[in-house]
């Protein structure tokens, strides 16, 4: 005789049939992280690790030195940043500004690897800068390998983005506050001091949180301008031993140490780091500010502005001049290159909706959640699980799943997919941002009228949801997509050919010490970014239901 | 139904044909200098597939030490039939692997200019490391390998990683033949001049030549390419009084490649005078096996080492982990 379900039995049930989705994706994360993170204890042994830290001093330098260079880039990306922001902020209005503000947001989606050349082209060691300064009468014999270099890269990256993070702290400070102090007759710095930095503080721990973290999982840069074993970060550790050394628990044990250090700083400073949004500054308020009219600050603003676009600009202008004027025919007819290109692509879509569906799915639960069952603890767990995916760098879960599949003998013939997934977590973070804040939109807009009319699933979301989130979910595909498309780290660690993605193959030609072949594949890359984030963010943003 | 089954089938008959139809190909890892454009491989690549009725396909990693990580990488599903670029430095510890098999020639018959007993591996060329100069950027030569290491003002230099590069694990060992148990010491006075430490060969002479530092790694037959090519003497090696170590480089084939008899015959066309000619001028080394003509005169008046060193393959195989560790630690101080 069938026994009919409890009260609690069908309590689950009503809850399970609705929750699905977001159960469905945090399992796939807590899978995967699960299985990486046994992989790589088991394949480095617990007590291996600690005798390799208590007697390799190499790997305590390591671990050092990946430690100190964040905390220099961190520390050099928001001390320019706080001016340049601040320039942004006091002239509201000068022709340009859009433009260099837009210009500010290019090294964020620009490939590490062609911004490193790049980088190498002005400010490296036989530079343009260098050359430059020569004819000024000026020389410098430092060594750029080794912490200078990585240090340029990480402000170039970092820097811009720190502008952008820092710019909406300057909207929170209320016009009132600005007349009052016009009446007190404030000078510039006294403004700075009771207005300004107050306003600050509330942005600058998260923003310099996540160029901490950013800058502590560094791979392409550090691999590239490193030069040697004196600057070393764990991901790049990892890297080579794996493929230097071919020792897999030392691979293990380092990759452990990464996600040990990354999970803690993640905990850490979880709660700076979720209240990011990044802004496009483009907003800006006509406040009227005391201090602006004066002509040396608005010199000198202005200076600060041009020195930040020439920065930026130099080295992505470097490289599509090198590009125009490189062996055009000759890489692009080379039919790796196209080989490159499509896996490239095709990776960046997969990554792209294996990422969207898991976001969907965690979003759409944790909506349901927050609106039906008022449950904001189980909601934010899941918000959680979307970003836990900071906390397990790429690196990390590539090499768990390398070691998994090295003994079977697959590892390589399953390159592509492996690559998929680590994109797709790398990924999935910007995805939940972006999305996250239209979907509870649409649920505070049509929640109640959905129930009403019984709509879910399939069809409220198509109906109710599609036309709010459809403009955000274009742009946030289209942005991993492109940021998918420019990533080289796990691809290097699966690659055989030297040409698995067209970032690796970039790599190689850098490697191999061919600059105007390297010069035309990073436009090439460029392109295809461009052309990538264009057709999505477009097609999905203008796609009707 | 049936015009999508009759369609289904005569796509597969069309797959299978092409796939019989294609040419066995023969896939080779070797280093990135060996298969660039002024390298070998692109000349020996068109004389091999000149009458093998094949595909040879090059596999160029960033330097030949590579080749052993990755071969232990991919273990036995590697896609490699042949692997070209290790040294002798390396053969012990590939041939434990157990992944290659042996050539099955007769040694003998090869007629090979220098002494060789291996079952193996095979060598295709060898020479010496030295440091290149660019003499109108760098006034004092120094004379030793001692007098490069003490001279704590001397020039800057660019070096290769010895878990990558054959010839960075050569100046490694080069440095501990000369220094013994003090080798630690002398990287650390070395170390502040190292300007970058290059995965390989490529990057570095590729960094030199442009001029980032005035001396870099190499070998000396390398200014023979200057003279050969480019018809200056700017370019030269420095004599080191304490000899120079030396290098075989080698290839053997794997042992789970499934084109074994096309394998064989590689081998046999690289000590071949085909192959071997092309070494001088290509790779720029001493070729291993017959040639049909003299060396070029452009390798008349190259350094000729005092002394040659080389470490006992047994040897290196048992200690190279070690000394990579301690050559990591001095370095990353």
């Amino acid at each position: 005789m069938a026994r009919s379900p409890g009260p609690l039995t069908r309590k689950f049930y009503a809850i399970a049939r609705i929750s699905w989705p977001g159960v469905v994706s945090a399992l796939f994360l807590l899978l995967l992280i699960g299985a990486t993170f046994t992989v790589l204890l088991i394949g480095s042994g617990p007590i291996r690790l600690i005798n390799d830290l208590g007697k390799d001093p190499y790997l305590r330098q390591v671990v050092g030195f990946t430690l100190w260079q964040a905390s220099l880039s961190t520390l050099l990306s928001i001390g320019m940043a706080i001016p340049v922001a601040r320039a942004f902020a006091r002239q509201s209005s000068f022709p340009g500004r859009r433009l260099v503000l837009q210009l500010l947001g290019l090294p964020v989606v620009t490939p590490v690897i062609v911004a490193v050349l790049g980088i190498i082209a002005v400010y490296g060691q036989s530079g343009i800068l260098r050359d430059g300064l020569q004819l000024l009468g000026l020389s410098w014999s430092g060594r750029f390998y080794g912490l200078t270099g990585i240090l340029v890269a990480h402000v170039f990256f970092n820097f811009p983005l720190s502008v952008r993070m820092l710019l909406p702290a300057w909207d929170r400070i209320p016009s009132e506050n600005w007349r009052l102090a016009a009446q007190l007759g404030m000078n510039s710095r006294q403004l700075f001091r009771w207005l300004e930095w107050p306003a600050l503080t509330s942005v600058l721990p998260g923003t310099a949180a996540v160029v901490f973290l950013l800058c502590f999982s560094s791979f392409a840069v550090v691999l590239v301008l490193g030069g040697g074993p004196s600057a070393t970060t764990i991901e790049v550790a990892i890297y080579q031993a794996l493929r230097f050394e071919f020792d897999p628990p030392r691979a293990a044990a380092l990759a452990l140490g990464q996600l040990g250090i990354c999970t803690a700083l993640v905990l850490g400073l979880h709660h700076w780091i979720r209240a990011q949004s990044i802004s496009r500054g483009l907003a800006s308020g006509a406040r009227y500010r005391p201090d602006v009219d004066q002509s040396i600050h608005r010199s000198f603003d202005l200076a600060v502005i041009g020195l930040t676009s020439t920065f930026v600009a130099l080295p992505l202008g470097a490289i599509v001049y090198a590009g125009c004027t490189g062996p055009l025919s000759s890489v692009l007819l080379d039919s790796r290159l196209w080989a490159a290109a499509g896996r490239s692509v095709g990776i960046a879509l997969a990554a792209a909706a294996v990422a969207l569906s898991l976001a969907v799915g965690l979003l759409v639960t944790s909506r349901h959640l927050v609106f039906q069952l008022r449950r904001r603890t189980e909601s934010d767990v899941l918000q959680i699980a979307g970003s836990i995916t900071l906390a397990v760098p790429p690196m990390v879960t590539g090499t768990g799943l390398f070691l998994l599949l090295l003994p079977l003998g697959i590892a390589f013939d399953l390159a592509v997919l492996v690559i998929i997934l680590v994109n797709a977590t790398l990924v999935l973070p910007y995805m939940m941002r972006t999305v996250g804040p239209a979907f509870l939109d649409a649920g505070h807009r049509y929640d109640r009228l959905c129930r009403q009319l019984g709509m879910s699933g399939w069809y409220r979301l198509r109906l109710a949801d599609w036309p709010i989130i459809r403009r955000p979910l274009g742009f946030a595909v289209a942005l991993c997509a492109t940021l998918s498309v420019g990533d080289m780290g796990v691809a290097a660690l699966f690659d055989t050919s030297g040409a698995i993605t067209l970032p690796v193959l970039l790599y190689h030609r850098l490697g191999a010490y061919r600059f105007d072949e390297a010069a035309v594949t990073a436009l090439a890359l460029i392109v295809l970014c461009a052309v990538v984030f264009l057709v999505v963010d477009r097609g999905i943003g203008r796609w009707h239901s | 139904m049936k015009f999508l089954l009759r369609g289904g089938f005569a796509l597969l008959t069309a797959i299978t044909y092409c796939a019989q139809a294609e040419t066995e190909k023969l896939t080779i890892y070797t280093y990135s200098s060996f298969v660039s454009d002024w390298g070998p491989g692109p000349a020996v690549k068109k004389a091999f597939e000149r009458d093998c009725n094949c595909e040879l396909d090059f596999v160029g990693l960033e330097d030949g030490a590579a080749l052993l990580s990755r071969l232990q990488l991919e273990g036995r599903h590697s896609k490699a039939d042949i692997i070209l670029g290790l040294d002798t430095n390396l053969t012990t510890e590939a041939a434990a692997t157990g992944l290659l098999a042996p050539h099955g020639l007769n040694i003998d018959e090869l007629d090979l200019s220098i002494d060789w007993t291996d079952d193996v591996f095979l060598p295709y060329d060898y020479g010496h490391f030295a440091f290149v100069y660019d003499s109108e950027a760098l006034a004092v030569v120094p004379g030793s390998l001692e007098a490069l290491v003490q001279d704590t003002s001397g020039p800057q230099l660019i070096i290769q990683d010895p878990r990558t590069s054959t010839p960075g694990l050569g100046l490694l060992l080069w440095i501990r033949v000369v220094f013994g148990d003090d080798a630690p010491l002398a990287w650390s006075q070395l170390a502040p001049r190292i300007l970058t430490v290059t995965a390989g060969w490529s990057t570095a002479y590729g960094l030199f030549l442009e001029g980032e530092a005035p001396l870099v790694l190499s070998y000396t037959t390398s200014p023979a390419y200057h003279r050969h090519v480019e018809g200056t003497d700017r370019y030269r090696a420095a004599a080191f009084s304490e000899g120079h170590y030396a290098q075989i480089e080698v290839a053997a084939k794997l042992a789970d490649s499934p084109h074994q008899a096309l394998a064989d015959r590689f081998l046999v066309f690289m000590l071949s005078p085909a192959f071997q000619d092309l070494i001088p001028t290509t790779n720029w080394m001493f070729p291993a096996g017959r040639t049909s003509q003299p060396l070029p005169d452009a390798f008349t008046g190259l350094v000729q080492p005092t002394r040659t060193l080389l470490i006992e393959p047994e040897q290196v195989a048992a200690h190279r982990r070690a000394w990579v560790r301690e050559w990591l630690e001095v370095l990353g101080r």
